[in-house]
């Protein structure tokens, strides 16, 4: 059995990490690329959400490489997500491909299930092996995050352009090699003190950026034409709302961004009092946290046609009216350019510094 | 008081249930006009651009009702059986109404989630009656009494008996024709007229019998839904998803025509269980989906009605002979 897997931000360096503890075999899908993406539209329903059509696209370039399982997380709904796994089941058998298809859905709903899929996908551990290589692997992945959540802040202030860029692949080369706990946790401070290799200039006042939205958008950046990258080099200051880490993790506690998601909805609440899926209330709780902590903007993104999204959308020009903090949404799809991107983010950019000026001459 | 309810969205499936519980409890209720363009464009001015259509519709009807009542009612269902959910926009519907520019005026919004048990569920009835009077007793008998409405209601529905007539309480006979449609959808996109350009009636004056999702009973949606790999969590989908299973399984109908509506999350996923399962039964019963948003045109629905009923009495005549 040669298991694949789609693609989201670092996930394939954390999965390929934990399925080589299991020793089972995988095959990593081809980065997400135009042909992806092409492959996901042409199978997926019209207006399903985007990552379902990229996702799809990824599985049928890892089944093309010879993989012959897929593994997929499930979910309780009511975001679409978790329908994803039956749908792709669905679509790709229509389309001809045949192979095993492993759904792990959320332990608390039935944990035998969940202990007899691992197991399918370990085949060779037990369930103590399991557990352990997902403990350690956690690890090596809360590491992954930390190297990029410090990417993200220190990127403005680079003197050479391209500097942390090139000192993020380094450092994650550096994690890359670790197995053991101990190496986990020397290669952790090793990459993290690799970031600041880049030559910094601390004297500047950059712009404040939070980004919030969507995980799936957020944290790909082959999808997001790797925004953050272009934010950074522009000099702007950068947090982000979720990591893969905090998005996997089951617990309310968000190991990488910090704030419990108690706390979140607790700020969302005045103007999102209800969950509504996904990560809709969170994007509206992050937001006026965000312009609590003087952040000068906030970005959405969001795939088109993304439910809790849409409705955290619909209540944030109420924040921008008690707040006052600008909210740009970037609603991305098959059909969104870089160019009508980067134009916007460019317009953003100014508005936010003639915002910041203005400020300071008041006080002045 | 004047407790307005926005003729959009949940009001096709729980209307009788609403007004009967009002009315007991001393309160006049406000039903805004039907959905007519002046409704429609006050929506899609209102609501953000990526906000689908039945609800940007439901932003027109509230618009076009605030000034002539003193509370809106807007409910938020999270959940009408235990283990599945409505559509997240229903979670977040007063939230979304609240953030508009706009006077409002109060906005009556309390939490329906059958998750949470049956004594959640009654807390909120409480809450609800609350608005209205402290007499606790009142507030369980008008309940009751809704839900007796509720039930006839549904029964009308079950007897098979077109929502709109039911809701009307004026009922026409049916058509003498040969061919059986089941439409299926959500009641808030194909009994509504102006979204759905009288598609029902449009098939109806060619003399064709007119199924609806709403006609096939809960405990046969139950039943042949059990059969999924995966349980659907959407109340609503699972109630579409149901009927067309069962009409495929028991070839009651010689068509289906299923109305969604764009950028709709939910419709959009179980348009593919639906497509397997009639590849799965070699498309026997033809299928047309038609899509629906603001900028639909009448001309092209009526082509493709005019060839889809035309293929069918084509085939059902060739089968016959």
């Amino acid at each position: 059995m040669k298991l694949t897997f789609p693609h989201m931000g670092t996930l394939d360096m954390v999965l390929s990490d934990l399925f080589s503890r299991l020793e089972t075999d995988f095959i990593i899908p081809p980065k997400t690329s135009v042909k992806t993406v092409n492959l996901g539209t042409k199978h997926a329903p019209e207006f399903a959400c985007f990552p379902l059509k990229v996702t799809i696209g990824n599985l049928i370039e890892g089944l093309e490489a010879g993989a012959d399982a897929v593994v997929m997380v499930g979910g309780i709904g009511p975001c679409r997500f978790g329908f994803y796994a039956e749908v792709q089941n669905k679509i790709l058998r229509d389309a001809g491909y045949d192979f095993e298809m492993i759904v792990l859905e959320p332990p608390t709903t039935d944990i035998k299930d969940f202990m007899k899929k691992c197991k399918k996908i370990a085949p060779k551990k037990t369930l103590w092996q399991i557990f352990q290589a997902v403990r350690v692997g956690w690890k090596k992945a809360v590491a992954i995050d930390e190297v990029e959540k410090k990417v993200l802040k220190t990127r403005c202030f680079e003197k050479n352009f391209g500097d942390t860029t090139a000192m993020h692949k380094k450092a994650l080369a550096v994690l890359g090699k670790a197995i053991t706990p101990r190496e986990i946790q020397m290669a952790r401070d090793k990459a993290l003190s690799v970031i600041d290799g880049a030559k910094k200039d601390f004297e500047n006042n950059p712009l404040k950026i939070g980004i919030v939205g969507e995980f799936y958008v957020l944290l790909e950046p082959c999808i997001n034409f790797d925004i953050e990258r272009y934010l950074g080099q522009k000099g702007i200051y950068l947090e982000r709302s979720v990591y893969l880490t905090d998005w996997i993790s089951f617990s309310k506690k968000n190991p990488v961004m910090g704030l419990s998601n108690d706390e979140v909805a607790k700020a969302a609440k005045p103007y999102l009092s209800h969950f509504v899926g996904g990560e809709g209330q969170a994007t509206v709780g992050h937001v006026v946290k965000f312009a609590e902590e003087g952040f000068d903007g906030v970005i959405q993104l969001l795939p088109f046609t993304c439910m809790p999204e849409i409705i955290a959308k619909s209540v944030l020009p109420k924040i921008h009216r008690e707040l006052d903090i600008p909210v740009l949404t970037l609603v991305i799809d098959e059909q969104t350019g870089r160019a009508g991107i980067i134009t916007r983010l460019e317009a953003f950019i100014d508005l936010l510094w003639s915002k910041r000026k203005k400020k300071l001459s008041i006080v002045g | 008081m004047k407790v307005g309810v926005p003729r959009a969205l949940l009001y096709y499936k729980y209307f009788p249930l609403w007004e009967t519980f009002f009315s007991e409890l001393g309160a006049e209720v406000v039903l805004s006009s039907p959905t007519n363009k002046r409704i429609l464009n006050l929506g899609t001015e209102a609501a953000e651009n990526e906000v689908c259509l039945p609800v940007k519709i439901f932003y027109g009807h509230v618009i076009s009702l605030k000034d002539k009542v003193d509370a809106l009612f807007i409910p938020r269902i999270v959940s009408v059986e235990g283990g599945a959910y409505t559509c997240p926009k229903f979670l977040g519907l007063p939230d979304m109404i609240r953030a508009l520019d706009v006077d409002l005026p109060q906005i009556i919004s309390p939490t329906f989630n059958l998750k949470l048990g049956l004594r959640e569920f009654y807390r909120s009835v409480y809450e609800l009656g609350g608005f209205f009077t402290k007499n606790l007793f009142k507030i369980v008998m008008a309940f009751q009494k809704g839900l007796n409405k509720l039930d006839s209601f549904e029964n009308l529905l079950h007897d098979g008996h077109l929502l709109n007539e039911a809701l009307a309480g004026r009922f026409f006979p049916a058509p003498k024709g040969r061919l059986r449609i089941g439409v299926v959808g959500h009641p808030y996109n194909i009994f509504d007229q102006y979204i759905s350009m009288n598609l029902i009636e449009r098939l109806q004056k060619k003399g064709i019998k007119v199924l609806t999702a709403e006609m096939v009973e809960e405990e046969v949606v139950d039943k042949i839904v059990t059969g999924l790999q995966k349980k659907l969590f959407w109340t609503y989908e699972k109630d579409v998803v149901g009927a067309v299973f069962h009409w495929l399984d028991a070839k009651s109908v010689d068509g289906i025509i299923y109305v969604l509506s764009f950028a709709c999350g939910p419709d959009s996923l179980i348009q593919i269980l639906i497509e397997h399962e009639a590849k799965q039964q070699g498309f026997s019963v033809p299928i047309m989906p038609i899509v629906i948003d603001e900028h639909s045109g009448e001309a092209g629905l009526v082509t493709r009605l005019e060839a889809f009923v035309d293929m069918m009495s084509r085939k059902v005549g060739s089968e016959k002979s």
